[in-house]
C-alpha cells in the first residue's frame, strides 16, 4: 500500500476508458487533497512509517518509570499495558472479524485461571513461566475455537447472546468451581491465592521491588505488547487479515470469492482469544491471584468502550483508546483531578461542536456571563448559597463562578439532575439559534450538577464522566479517534 | 451451437428443482454454458433468476436434480470448491468491499488461489487500465461506472472459465449500462464463457450467443439470442414493443 494518494489527471490520450467518469476523475485531486497548515502537517505525519511510531511510543513509555518513582503511577502504567493488549486482542474479534462478542472477558480469566492453576500451591504444579505462558496461548485459543464451534452460523445479536451467555457460564463455573465433582478446582468465590510471579530460568521476577511496584512487569507487559502488536499487524496484512476485513463488509460477497466464511470467524475468534488468555497470564502473575469477579461485564464495558472510543478496526486506534480511558479512569477517581477531566471535556467537546467560529465566543461568553451573574445574584441572596467548600487553585476559581451551596436541600440533587438529562435530550431535538440560546443554561446546569452532585459521589461519576466522552466521541466522530474510515457504496 | 457435444458442458444444471422452505421456485430448470459462449438468461421479477444463480453457487443447495461443472457433479460442495473449479460471479449491486482499496478489492478475488501473481493484475489492467490509476483509491469512493469495472476485475482475478453476471446493467445509466456490455463483450472475447442474468433483454441479448428465459421458475424459451430477439412473446413481454 505504499502506493501514492491517487491524482485526478489520469485521463489516458484518445478520450476516456471504457467506464471512465470524468465528473470524478476531475473532481478526484479536489477530494483528495485539503488545504491549509494543519492538513499539511497531517500529510506529513503520514508519512511517519508505524514502526517509528511504535518505537517513539514504546520509548516514551519505558522512560516513564525514571521521571516518576510513584508505585501508584507505575500500577496505572502497568493496568494500561494490559488494557492496551486486550483492547488489540478485542480488536481482531470487533475490528476486524466484525463479530460482536460479549463473551471476550472470558478468555481473559481462562488465561488467568489457567496460569493459576499451573503455576501455584493450589495442586503444587510450579512450570517455568517460559513453558506455561505459550501452553495457556494455546489452551486460550483452543477455547475460543470451542466457543466460536457451536457460534459460527450466528451472526449479531444472535452471536452476541451466545458469547454473553458463554462470559456467564464462566462465571458459574469458576465460582462454584470449589466443589466440581467434589474436587475444588477454581477456589470458588475465594479464588486461587498465591500464584506464582513469572520465573525465567530460576529467577523470579518480584512484584515488589523495595515497597514499591515492580518496574519490571512494566517492562515485560510492554515487551509482550510489542510483540504481540508487530505480530498482529502482520496478521491484518496477510490474506487472512484482508479476507477478515472484506468478510465483516460483506459477508455474501466475501462468500462469493471462494473465502471460507466459517473457517474465517473462527480464526478470529481464536486469536483474539489468545491475546485475552496471553494478558490474563501476565494479570495473575502480577496480581498473585485470581478471583471470579475480576472479569466481569464492567470490565468488558471499559474493554469495547476502549475500542469503540480508538476507532475499531485499527491497531493505533484501539491502543490510544487504552491510553485515553484507562488513565481518565484512574483520574476520576479522586474529584479534583475528575474536577479538570470534566471541564476539560465540557471545552473540549464545544471546541470540537463549533471549531473556532464565533458562535463558541459567544456561547463560552454567554455561559461565563451566565455564571457571575448567578453568583453575585445567589450571594447577595444568601451568602450560604455560595458558601460550599471552595479549596485553592483551580477548585477556588470554579467556586466563584458555579453556584455551592453550603447545604443542599434534598430535593435540588435529583431535580437539577434530571434536569440536566432533560435539557441535553432538549437540544439534541431543537437547531439553530434555539440550540445556542438553550447551550448557555444547560452548560451551566452540568456545572452545577457536576460541581453539587456528582462529586459527592465519585464512583458513579467517573461511570458517567466516560459514558460521557463516548456518547459525545460518537457523535463528533463515528468512527472512533483513529478509525477507519467508513465508505457506504451508493 | 450445432456441433455435437463432444465435451461435457462448462456448466450444466439438470432438472433441478429449488425450494425455499416450502415454496417451490425452480421448476425442473435445465440449462448448460459450453466453453466461450455467452448465454444470457432473462426474466422479469421473481422469475427465479437470482436463485438460479444461487443454486449455481451452491448458496442454496437443488432438492433434487444436479449441478455439474465441467461434467463433475458439483451438487453437495461447497461454494468455495465450486469458485475453486472455475466459476466467478460479479454480484448484484456489484458488492465492493467499500472501505478496502481498488487493489486489495482485486486480490480478495484471487483468494482461493493464495493470492494473485503478477500476470493476473496485468490482465485484468490490461482490460480496464483505469484501474491501475486508481489501485490505491478506496473502492467506495469511485463511481458507479468505475465500480463496475472494479467487480469485473475481482471476479477475473480468479481466472474464470465461466463468470456469472447478476444484473449488470443494475442501477445504472444507459449510457454505462452500454459501455458496461462492451465490457463484458471485450472480457467475452478474451476467452471467458459468460452467463448473464438480466431484466434488460434488449441488450445482453444483442451481445449473446444464446439465451434462456425463465418465467416463475420455469424455463419458457430457449434458443439463439438473433431468433429470440424476433420472437413476438418475448418481445411483448420485455422489448417493449
Amino acid at each position: 500500500m505504499s502506493d501514492s494518494t491517487p491524482t485526478g489527471s489520469s485521463t489516458p490520450a484518445g478520450g476516456p476508458a471504457v467506464g471512465q467518469d470524468e465528473w470524478v476523475a476531475r473532481h478526484a485531486a479536489a477530494r483528495v487533497f485539503k488545504s491549509g497548515p494543519l492538513a499539511s502537517a497531517e500529510d506529513r505525519l503520514r508519512q511517519v512509517p508505524w514502526w517509528a511510531w511504535l518505537v517513539l511510543f514504546l520509548a516514551l513509555f519505558s522512560l516513564l518509570p525514571l521521571v516518576e518513582s510513584s508505585g501508584y503511577v507505575r500500577r496505572v502504567a502497568f493496568d494500561t499495558v494490559l488494557y492496551m493488549l486486550l483492547a488489540l486482542g478485542l480488536n481482531i474479534v470487533v475490528g476486524w472479524g466484525g463479530l460482536l462478542d460479549l463473551g471476550y472477558v472470558a478468555f481473559y480469566g481462562v488465561g488467568a485461571y489457567a496460569y493459576a492453576i499451573l503455576d501455584s500451591p493450589k495442586f503444587g504444579i510450579h512450570l517455568p513461566s517460559l513453558l506455561v505462558v505459550p501452553l495457556v496461548v494455546i489452551i486460550g485459543a483452543i477455547v475460543g475455537l470451542l466457543l466460536g464451534l457451536p457460534s459460527r452460523r450466528l451472526t449479531g445479536d444472535y452471536l452476541a447472546i451466545v458469547t454473553l451467555f458463554f462470559l456467564q457460564l464462566f462465571q458459574t463455573l469458576t465460582t462454584n468451581g470449589d466443589s466440581a465433582f467434589g474436587h475444588n478446582i477454581t477456589g470458588g468465590p475465594n479464588g486461587i491465592l498465591n500464584v506464582d510471579p513469572f520465573h525465567v530460568l530460576g529467577h523470579d521476577l518480584a512484584v515488589q521491588h523495595q515497597g514499591v511496584f515492580a518496574v519490571a512487569y512494566l517492562y515485560v507487559a510492554l515487551g509482550i505488547f510489542a510483540l504481540v502488536y508487530i505480530a498482529l499487524r502482520f496478521v491484518n496484512r496477510s490474506r487472512t487479515g484482508r479476507a477478515w476485513r472484506s468478510l465483516r463488509e460483506d459477508p455474501l460477497a466475501a462468500e462469493a470469492m471462494g473465502m471460507p466464511v466459517s473457517w474465517l470467524k473462527l480464526m478470529s475468534f481464536s486469536f483474539g482469544a489468545a491475546v485475552a488468555a496471553l494478558t490474563g497470564t501476565v494479570f495473575a502473575a502480577l496480581n498473585a491471584s485470581v478471583f471470579p469477579l475480576s472479569f466481569y461485564f464492567v470490565l468488558l464495558i471499559i474493554i469495547y468502550t476502549m475500542v469503540i472510543l480508538g476507532g475499531s478496526g485499527s491497531q493505533p486506534g484501539v491502543v490510544l483508546g487504552a491510553i485515553v480511558v484507562s488513565p481518565a479512569l484512574e483520574l476520576l477517581r479522586e474529584p479534583s483531578k475528575g474536577r479538570l477531566l470534566f471541564y476539560i471535556v465540557l471545552i473540549g467537546g464545544l471546541l470540537l461542536m463549533f471549531r473556532f467560529s464565533r458562535r463558541l465566543g459567544l456561547v463560552a461568553g454567554a455561559t461565563f456571563v451566565l455564571g457571575l451573574v448567578l453568583h453575585v445574584l445567589a450571594s447577595a441572596h444568601d451568602h450560604r448559597w455560595v458558601a460550599g467548600e471552595h479549596a485553592g487553585g483551580f477548585a477556588g476559581v470554579v467556586g466563584h463562578w458555579v453556584v455551592v451551596p453550603s447545604h443542599l436541600a434534598s430535593w435540588i440533587a435529583p431535580t437539577t439532575y434530571i434536569g440536566l438529562i432533560a435539557a441535553v435530550l432538549l437540544l439534541t431535538l431543537v437547531s439553530g439559534w434555539l440550540r445556542l440560546v438553550l447551550l448557555v443554561p444547560t452548560l451551566y446546569l452540568a456545572a452545577f450538577v457536576w460541581e453539587n452532585v456528582m462529586l459527592a459521589k465519585p464512583e458513579p461519576a467517573r461511570y458517567i464522566i466516560l459514558g460521557l466522552i463516548l456518547i459525545s466521541l460518537m457523535v463528533l466522530r463515528p468512527n472512533g479517534l483513529l478509525g477507519e474510515r467508513r465508505v457506504e457504496i451508493v | 451451437m450445432s456441433e455435437p457435444a463432444t465435451q461435457a458442458p462448462l456448466l450444466e444444471l439438470d432438472a433441478v428443482d429449488t425450494y425455499y422452505g416450502q415454496i417451490h421456485i425452480l421448476q425442473s430448470l435445465s440449462l448448460s454454458i459450453r466453453a466461450g459462449e455467452l448465454v444470457c438468461l432473462l426474466g422479469g421479477n421473481a422469475s427465479g433468476k437470482s436463485t438460479t444463480l444461487k443454486t449455481i453457487l451452491g448458496i442454496v443447495r437443488p432438492r433434487n436434480g444436479a449441478v455439474r461443472i465441467d461434467g463433475e457433479d458439483v451438487t453437495k460442495r461447497a461454494t468455495s470448491y465450486r469458485i475453486g473449479r472455475g466459476l466467478a460471479i460479479v454480484p448484484e449491486n456489484r458488492r465492493l468491499f467499500a472501505p478496502m482499496t481498488v487493489l486489495e478489492n482485486l486480490e480478495m478475488g484471487a483468494y482461493l488461489r493464495g493470492g494473485p501473481s503478477k500476470e493476473d493484475f496485468a490482465r485484468v489492467y490490461d482490460l480496464f487500465p483505469l484501474l491501475h490509476d486508481r489501485r490505491s483509491q478506496l473502492a467506495g469512493t469511485l463511481s458507479g461506472g468505475e465500480q463496475q469495472m472494479v467487480a469485473m476485475g475481482r471476479a477475473l482475478m480468479s481466472r474464470p472459465k465461466l463468470l456469472l453476471m447478476d444484473e449488470p446493467s443494475m442501477g445504472l445509466a444507459p449510457i454505462l449500462v452500454e459501455r458496461n456490455f462492451e465490457i463484458i463483450k471485450q472480457v467475452h472475447e478474451s476467452g471467458v464463457a459468460m452467463l448473464i442474468v438480466e431484466q434488460n433483454a434488449n441488450v445482453s441479448l444483442s451481445i449473446a450467443d444464446r439465451g434462456y428465459v425463465l418465467s416463475t421458475g420455469r424455463l419458457v424459451l430457449e434458443g439463439p439470442a438473433a431468433d429470440l430477439r424476433e420472437n413476438e412473446e418475448l418481445r411483448k413481454a420485455y422489448l417493449g414493443r
